[in-house]
């Protein structure tokens, strides 16, 4: 699910929503560690067991909500300053990361091949100090919510005709 | 190219004025520092303006014109700020005006020469003015060696901009002066007593610190300690290391140079804290040991714990002697083997007897060292260990020595039972022609070594595995140490208190747009994770890690060559 928005002519924000926390798995889940605690202390007639069970469902549910679920990628173009990338996740922790517009080569689309597929991800060149023509680092975007080919075509195209803005443009004087 | 104008939030709510700050012409970007408010003499503000530049060596400039009206726009007001233009000759002129507290400003740009007729899109920038001032940039390591001046980020020009017009800030609205400036510290400058006390305090503190180091380290390099015995026990225990690790500490708090950057500003103040810290938790370990009379306790307890080790090893050596595990042993050698570790074992005893009626007054005198700091204690109770199992070590020694000398004496001897010989000069294996009789003795010397070989490996096996132990235990403490020592505590205490001051990058939000008028952004601080922040800032350490990786010490184990598995920054390489 891609949302755009377009701020300006220079300015734009494509937000891709990542696959919800299934209640089914978590309750699944929930239900097998509680019965194993239980069985355990069936066996061995110790209180604890139940009590560490129940502090550790919790807190490996914490864990999970603020670390590792991500609930939103969204990428924010602004032309001529740069390009940041924010996740956002399901406990509400944002993590952002902003690249300038000076390190950034361009916006492709690359290919892997992941097992028995071919993916597609995003990703952003950073430009090499040293090297002009070269390539220091690639920045890979989306990776948690994985938008499929169409999605990641759309957002490529908008983020080519911020990109081609700044080769257009005059120099200032 | 777009415009961009860094505007501080603090002046939002300004009087009309004039805008001053830095024009960044190869970004086409404008960073505004203050407002200069009405009347003023526009020569005036060109000189105060020029001594401003003198001092922070950054080109601050009138940059355009800010107009906030309560009441509907003035046409009389806009062409006096046009006007103005053409005094404050500046390219291109820029024009933000704020109408009746909305929120949505229109900016517009006057050029002179205006080779290009069409409409520049301008972005507004909002920043908070004060943390950006005091926080500093932490780009990542590989884009900040080798960058030109002109291929600056935008960013830390911005930073760079803010943080060196601290002059600019200091003049507030209660100054007399001949122009009347806006910014973050116009309401007054703020200042701590407790810190300029501090300030003052300190110079003297740090002089009588360097007095009493500087005394410290003649005695410490006196001709007396350097003799033989002494300097060879002082460089075995860890205690006499951490405490020179901790002088060095104390001479660099102490040192009267200023810190230069803010690397090594941060550096001071990571090790005083480390040093609070640390003699902090060593005041409460001591307190917590002399309440109850714990010493006595410990003192009455480390006597039968030293025989009960030593019970149990002679149970294990009787364990060994007879028929350990099934194996069946040498009997001759196993009994000389045994009785000669267990006389050990019984002289250690005698020792530890004969010092008994001491070890509380001894005990009650290192406890006090543990004010120095809890690494100092957790360093002594390591080499108390130390002691303790000494005999431990002597019998992985003896074990170990015996076991290399019979492997190597039978390696050798499998040798000359293919016939073949070890060429020193080359080397190499090479075949060699034995006599009848060196043959026989060979062959005779192999066969006893080979078949007398389970009996020492065996020991060997068990004196390694408990030495093994005891180093196990060591390394903790010493890692534990090295934690306390390295861990940069103000660095994540600031990170935690005040985030801003260090930055990892600046973070955008988009705030409410209107048609028309140009983009709002706001620029926040994003603050460096605690990940790299302990890496970047972490207080190098005399640490010990692992000498040799796990294959080598495994051939090492196996040829019974004798391991020292921790090193030590500084020690000479064996």
């Amino acid at each position: 699910a891609l949302r755009r928005r377009h701020h300006s002519a220079s300015c734009r924000e494509l937000a891709v929503r990542a696959p919800r926390l299934q209640l089914r798995a978590l309750s699944a889940l929930t239900s097998a560690v509680w019965l194993a605690a239980y069985g355990l202390f069936v066996l061995c007639e110790n209180s604890m067991v139940l009590s560490a069970a129940i502090f550790i469902t919790l807190i490996g549910l914490i864990v999970y909500l603020h670390f590792v679920k991500v609930d939103q990628e969204s990428l924010l173009i602004i032309g001529s300053l740069g390009i940041q990338v924010t996740s956002s996740y399901a406990s509400g922790k944002e993590s952002t990361t902003f690249i300038e517009m000076s390190q950034v080569k361009d916006v492709v689309i690359n290919e892997a091949i992941h097992m028995q597929k071919i993916i597609y991800y995003l990703c952003i060149l950073i430009r090499d100090p040293q090297d002009p023509q070269g390539v220091s680092e690639v920045v890979p975007l989306f990776q948690s919510s994985k938008p499929r080919l169409d999605c990641l075509i759309e957002v490529y195209k908008s983020c080519q005709e911020i990109l081609q803005q700044r080769e257009t443009s005059p120099q200032s004087s | 190219m777009v415009l961009k104008v860094f505007f501080p939030t603090c002046c939002s709510s300004a009087e009309s004025g004039i805008l001053i700050g830095r024009w960044i012409s190869e970004q086409s970007s404008a960073v505004v520092l203050a407002v200069v408010h009405f009347p003023f003499i526009p020569v005036q503000v060109k000189q105060y303006l020029s001594q401003v530049q003198q001092v922070t060596k950054i080109k601050v400039s009138v940059l355009g014109s800010w107009s906030n009206s309560k009441r509907e726009k003035e046409e009389s007001l806009s062409k006096f700020l046009e006007d103005l233009g053409t005094i404050f000759a500046h390219e291109p002129w820029i024009q933000i005006s704020k109408e009746r507290d909305s929120k949505f400003w229109s900016c517009s740009t006057l050029q002179k020469e205006s080779n290009s007729s069409k409409e520049e899109e301008i972005i507004l920038v909002y920043y908070d003015q004060r943390k950006v001032m005091l926080s500093q940039l932490h780009p990542p390591a590989n884009t900040s060696t080798d960058c030109k001046a002109d291929d600056a980020s935008k960013l830390t020009a911005v930073f760079d901009t803010v943080a060196n017009s601290k002059i600019l800030f200091m003049t507030d609205k209660y100054d007399d002066g001949p122009v009347k400036l806006t910014h973050w510290q116009s309401d007054g400058v703020e200042a701590s007593i407790i810190v300029e006390l501090l300030k003052q305090a300190s110079v003297p503190v740090c002089l009588l610190l360097t007095f009493l180091l500087s005394l410290t380290s003649v005695v410490c390099k006196s001709r007396m300690l350097k003799f033989w015995p002494l300097s060879f026990l002082w460089s075995k225990l860890s205690t006499c290391e951490q405490l020179g690790h901790r002088l060095q500490h104390l001479q660099i708090i102490s040192s009267s140079k200023k810190a230069q950057n803010q690397t090594q500003l941060m550096r001071k103040a990571n090790i005083f804290v480390s040093l609070l810290i640390d003699v902090a938790l060593g005041i409460l370990l001591m307190s917590w040991l002399y309440r109850k009379s714990r010493i006595g306790h410990l003192a009455d307890t480390l006597i039968p714990v030293a025989d009960h080790i030593a019970e149990e090893l002679q149970d294990l050596l009787q364990w060994l002697m007879g028929a350990p595990a099934g194996l069946k042993m040498n009997r001759a050698l196993d009994q000389v083997l045994g009785r000669f570790f267990l006389y050990h074992i019984h002289l250690w005893i005698s020792y530890i007897h004969l010092m008994s009626p001491f070890i509380e007054m001894i005990l009650w005198y290192v406890g006090l060292s543990a004010c120095l700091g809890l690494t100092v204690a957790l360093c002594i109770l390591s080499d108390i260990i130390a002691l303790l199992t000494f005999h431990i070590y002597c019998f992985y020694v003896y074990g170990a020595r015996l076991y290399c000398l019979k492997v190597y004496g039978l390696s050798s001897l499998w040798r000359l039972f293919r016939g073949k010989k070890w060429n020193v000069l080359r080397q190499r294996v090479d075949s060699c022609s034995y006599d009848l009789d060196q043959l026989f003795i060979g062959t005779l010397l192999f066969t006893i070594l080979l078949f007398l070989l389970p009996t020492t490996a065996l020991y060997y096996l068990v004196f390694t595995l408990l030495r093994l132990l005891v180093v196990v235990v060591q390394g903790l403490i010493h890692l534990l140490v090295d934690l306390i020592d390295s861990l940069p505590l103000y660095s994540i205490i600031l990170r935690f208190c005040r985030s801003y001051r260090l930055a990892a990058g600046v973070k955008f939000r988009v705030l409410e747009q209107k048609q028309g008028k140009p983009l709002r952004l706001l620029m926040q601080i994003n603050p460096l994770s605690y990940g790299s922040l302990v890496q970047r800032y972490r207080l190098p350490t005399c640490s010990c890690y692992p000498k040799d990786s796990w294959t080598s010490l495994c051939r090492k184990l196996f040829f019974g060559e004798l391991i020292y598995p921790w090193k030590h920054k500084g020690e000479k390489q064996d």
